[in-house]
């Protein structure tokens, strides 16, 4: 008998569990094959068997090497739950099961900080679905028709003026334009949000990127889609559809060579430009792009060697952030000949009411929206303490930086958009149609884009490998081999048949509180079941 | 529910005229109140159109705040009427002490145009917050050749209260717009019973206004006059005055401020970018739900328009001294049975319909 080691990890010790079924098993060996983590192997077992063949008993005892699939018991190679084999097994002979014993959180951490992608796993309580749609047209305010009615699903991008600072000159009883005013475009309140090549595979930026590009042309939804920090593809940039795309800037300035060089030769304006500061998942720390997943293209996009890719948590300005925000601002609103809007992504933080404020204020108006990421946004790696111990929940953020304006009086002159978390129970227009009422322009959204292509992971622990390289599912991983999982067209399908149906949801909460535009700041048509909630927003508590 | 009406008329009419107007759609309005707005005053205002009116009901300790504010503001009181009101046994309302309509002379030293305006309505806001204070009393109008009267009751038992059916030539306007009910989605406050009145804009709204608390939260900080918000209603009269008074455009574009075209029809049009940038920059001054507006302009003008999707009905009728607008075509068969029926105009979602002093009517497509 071997003495017990209690120090080497056990499968028990992790938190998938593989539950194989040797006797429907037929060692096809599939599963093994899509496994990409290398959690499962094929071993040979010893068995005891004893068989009676005979009329009467007549037990034979025999000793037979059986090969079956064993899980490996090493915490690199841990099972993440993704379920892969269980796809693949004709047979359904094998499953991984959560372990609620887990050790992992506390036994992985000798070689640093433990990392990962997904959302956060602690925070992911949920302030929107305590809140309902409680104003409903009855009687002499009768609801729209969903069907029936036009509904104008419009958000603002881009700085506007007050009404008395229009430069408007009149001419024959009739209002003109006198000069020019910041660029504003009226788009569709839900943005696809900022996922860069490099964290996404090219195919599932690509299906992404297409399903946009869709919804424009032939849906008539101008939704936009933020490139993420690591530039665009040149052919991209150099075409018509660069109009669908809001290019982003953050602080490892990745991709923008490309962009520059392409300027020249862009046949149309980007869709807008959006300056990272911070994201929700992990706010103060900078982007991450493990070097496992800095391939070839990506090397040549970003324009970088292979390595870790860490983009600084902060802007580098001479004086200040600030200043260099400020400097950026007009940088990349002169860069498009102040034809762009360009708008700025922070984290959510005890402070947004302040940079808001900043922004509302700033006497140059060169800032055309002001995007609130929350603490349950996705990111495709971060230091776990990150993800799960740092951010701020979105919803009364928004609210706050919307009724800060409001005191002002200077709400909607710049677009509020919220995000992290926004359709995490699979609801987003339920989402998008609160935080909207709450004085969001729009949402935007990322990690349910993922989710629509295939990405099995999940708030619970599932998977959550996105900054591996080993992307069981294709989308997040460079390996052209796991690359090849994802069916492209059918990925772009499944996000424009979801935001199709997103629309008519939105329509359908819209249709009963007897809007046709959006209800932006329509705190009134929201109700809340829980007191502390209803507070805090400023809603009605009902019980 | 709510019924509103007006009279724009040549000759000046008495009030019974606009009472008429209105109780043959009584089972739309419930008579829970009487509310009117007079402008272009005859009979006994005759000679004091130029000097500035107070419209009160108040108590005697009401009065007397008044009087004392008036007096150590220097206006100098000209003219008073007091109405005698008839106290009939059992009439449905809920008469104030006193009714008081008096016209003052303006200050010294307070000449211009605008200096006036302003002056006019920073009284009536402190007159509004003394009385409110003391619990003493409303003042509902201080206007030159405005006269407002608000009252709780049944609007037949409200006229014979006030001796509105003597038709006695002391009580005349040309203009008349008025209503007959008081809020009853919300709790009766006189403040909330239509026509508003603000800095020589008048208006009554029937319907609902389902963007008001976002008009109400932009409108608070957007004028020291846009006040109260006991009503949605008095959003479209803010917005008017916003837009006109404020901002001093031409009145078709308070259409395409409350009820904005959707993109894809301002994407057709040549003024597109003018349009677009009123969308977006006064977006919270929109205005959804079923609802009909009439209003009064301070140069004596009337219009009408209605939500988008037409979902609240409003008629337009007259004859060459007389036109009047109701929400149902049966006040105007009242007052107006030998007009050419076949003139009237049912503005569409689209329309504003404006009437001038001449009784021309005009119709503006949005
Ligand atoms: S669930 Fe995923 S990680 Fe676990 S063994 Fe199966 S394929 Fe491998
Ligand atoms: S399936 Fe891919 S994208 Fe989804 S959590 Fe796993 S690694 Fe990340």
């Amino acid at each position: 008998m071997e003495t017990i080691k209690v120090q080497d990890i056990a499968v028990n010790d992790l938190p998938w569990v593989i539950e194989h079924h040797a006797d429907r098993c037929t060692l096809c060996g599939s599963c093994v094959a899509s496994c990409t983590f290398g959690s499962i192997k094929p071993v040979v077992e010893r068995q005891s068997i004893t068989v009676s063949q005979a009329n009467q008993p007549t037990p034979l005892h025999r000793r037979i090497a059986v090969p079956i699939i064993q899980q490996v018991a090493d915490l690199a190679k841990a099972c993440r739950g993704c379920g892969m084999c269980e796809r693949v097994c004709p047979n359904q002979a094998i499953h991984p099961r959560r372990n609620p014993d887990s050790r992992k959180t506390l036994l992985s951490r000798d070689n640093g900080p433990v990392k990962r992608g997904g959302r956060t796993n602690l925070n992911a309580q949920r302030t929107l679905d305590n809140i309902v749609v409680g104003r409903i047209s009855q009687m002499t305010d009768p609801s729209l028709d969903a069907q029936r009615h036009t509904f104008d699903i419009r958000a603002p991008f881009g700085r506007v003026l007050a009404a008395n600072e229009l430069p408007l000159k009149m001419e024959n009883g009739k209002l003109l334009m006198a000069k020019k005013t910041p660029p504003v475009q009226w788009i569709y309140p839900l943005i696809f949000s900022d996922m860069s090549i490099g964290a996404l595979s090219t195919r599932a930026w690509e299906a992404v990127a297409l399903a946009c590009a869709y919804l424009n042309e032939k849906c008539g939804l101008p939704v936009r889609m933020s490139s993420g920090e690591g530039g665009m593809p040149v052919k991209l940039l150099e075409s018509e559809y660069l109009k669908y795309f809001i290019i982003q800037i953050a602080s490892g300035h990745f991709g923008w060579n490309r962009i520059i060089k392409a300027m020249p030769h862009m046949v149309t304006d980007p869709g807008g430009v959006l300056i990272k500061i911070g994201q929700g998942a992990k706010p103060g720390d900078g982007g991450l792009l493990q070097a496992e997943k800095v391939a070839e293209h990506v090397q040549a996009i970003r324009g970088v060697p292979k390595a870790t890719l860490a983009s600084p948590p902060n802007h580098q300005g001479l004086y200040s952030i600030e200043e260099s925000v400020q400097k950026m601002h007009l940088s990349m609103n002169a860069a498009f000949g102040f034809r762009v809007p360009v708008a700025i992504k922070c984290a959510a933080s005890a402070t947004s009411v302040s940079v808001y404020n900043n922004l509302l204020r700033d006497p140059y108006k060169i800032c055309g929206g002001f995007f609130i990421d929350g603490i349950q946004g996705g990111t495709g790696a971060a230091n776990e303490v990150s993800l799960d111990h740092t951010g701020h929940p979105i919803v009364s953020k928004i609210r706050d930086c919307y009724l800060a304006a409001v005191k002002q009086g200077l709400q909607g002159q710049i677009p509020l958009f919220g995000g992290g978390g926004i359709g995490m129970t699979g609801n987003a227009a339920a989402d998008a149609f609160k935080m909207i009422c709450l004085g969001a322009n729009g949402v935007f959204c990322g990690k349910i884009l993922i989710q629509l292509l295939g990405c099995v992971g999940n708030e619970k622990g599932r998977c959550n490998s996105c900054n591996t390289g080993k992307c069981p599912t294709g989308i997040c991983t460079q390996d052209p081999r796991l690359v090849k999982r994802l069916d492209v067209d059918r990925g772009a399908q499944k996000i424009v048949d979801y935001v199709l149906t997103f629309d008519q949801e939105l329509r359908k909460l819209m249709a009963p509180i007897g809007n046709s535009s959006l209800p932006v700041g329509r705190s009134d048509a929201l109700v809340s079941t829980d007191k502390a909630i209803a507070d805090k927003l400023g809603i009605q508590y009902v019980c | 529910m709510c019924r509103i009406g007006s009279i724009k008329s040549k000759v000046p009419v008495h009030p019974s005229k606009a009472l008429h107007l209105m109780l043959p759609q009584q089972e739309g309005h419930d008579n829970s109140g009487f509310a009117m707005v007079m402008q272009d005053l005859y009979g006994i205002f005759s000679n004091y159109k130029d000097k500035p009116l107070l419209s009160l009901a108040c108590t005697q300790a009401g009065a007397h705040l008044v009087e004392e504010y008036m007096d150590s503001h220097n206006f100098l009181q000209l003219a008073e009427w007091i109405p005698v009101p008839d106290k009939k046994p059992d009439l449905d309302i809920q008469a104030m002490p006193y009714y008081i309509f008096r016209n003052y002379d303006y200050p010294e030293h307070c000449d211009s145009k605008e200096e006036r305006e302003e002056l006019l309505l920073d009284t009536r806001l402190a007159l509004r917050e003394i009385l409110d204070c003391a619990g003493e009393g409303y003042v509902y109008s201080f206007w030159p050749d405005v006269l407002t009267l608000k009252e709780i009751g049944d609007p037949r038992d409200i006229a014979t209260y006030f001796r509105l059916w003597d038709d006695n030539g002391c009580l005349v306007a040309k203009n008349i717009i008025a209503q007959c009910r008081q809020n009853t989605n919300y709790d009766i406050v006189r403040y909330a019973a239509h026509p508003f009145f603000l800095q020589g804009y008048t208006l009554c709204a029937n319907g609902e206004n389902t963007f008001y608390t976002k008009n109400k939260e932009f409108q608070k900080s957007l004028h020291r006059g846009y006040i109260g918000f006991e009503s949605d209603s008095q959003n479209f009269l803010y917005t008017l005055h916003y837009v006109l008074h404020e901002l001093k455009w031409p009145l078709p574009y308070y259409k395409h401020v409350i009820t904005p075209l959707p993109f894809a029809e301002i994407d057709q049009r040549e003024d597109r970018e003018v349009l677009k940038a009123i969308r977006q920059s006064l977006a919270n001054l929109e205005i959804n739900g079923p609802n009909t507006i009439i209003a009064g302009l301070p140069d004596g003008r009337m219009m009408t328009c209605c939500d988008s999707k037409k979902l609240r009905p409003v008629v337009l009728g007259g004859d060459d001294t007389m036109v009047a607008i109701s929400s149902e075509v049966c006040g105007l068969n009242e007052i107006l049975p030998h007009r050419d029926m076949t003139k009237d105009i049912y503005p569409n979602e689209r329309e504003i319909v404006v009437i001038d002093n001449e009784l021309e009517v005009k119709r503006w497509k949005q």
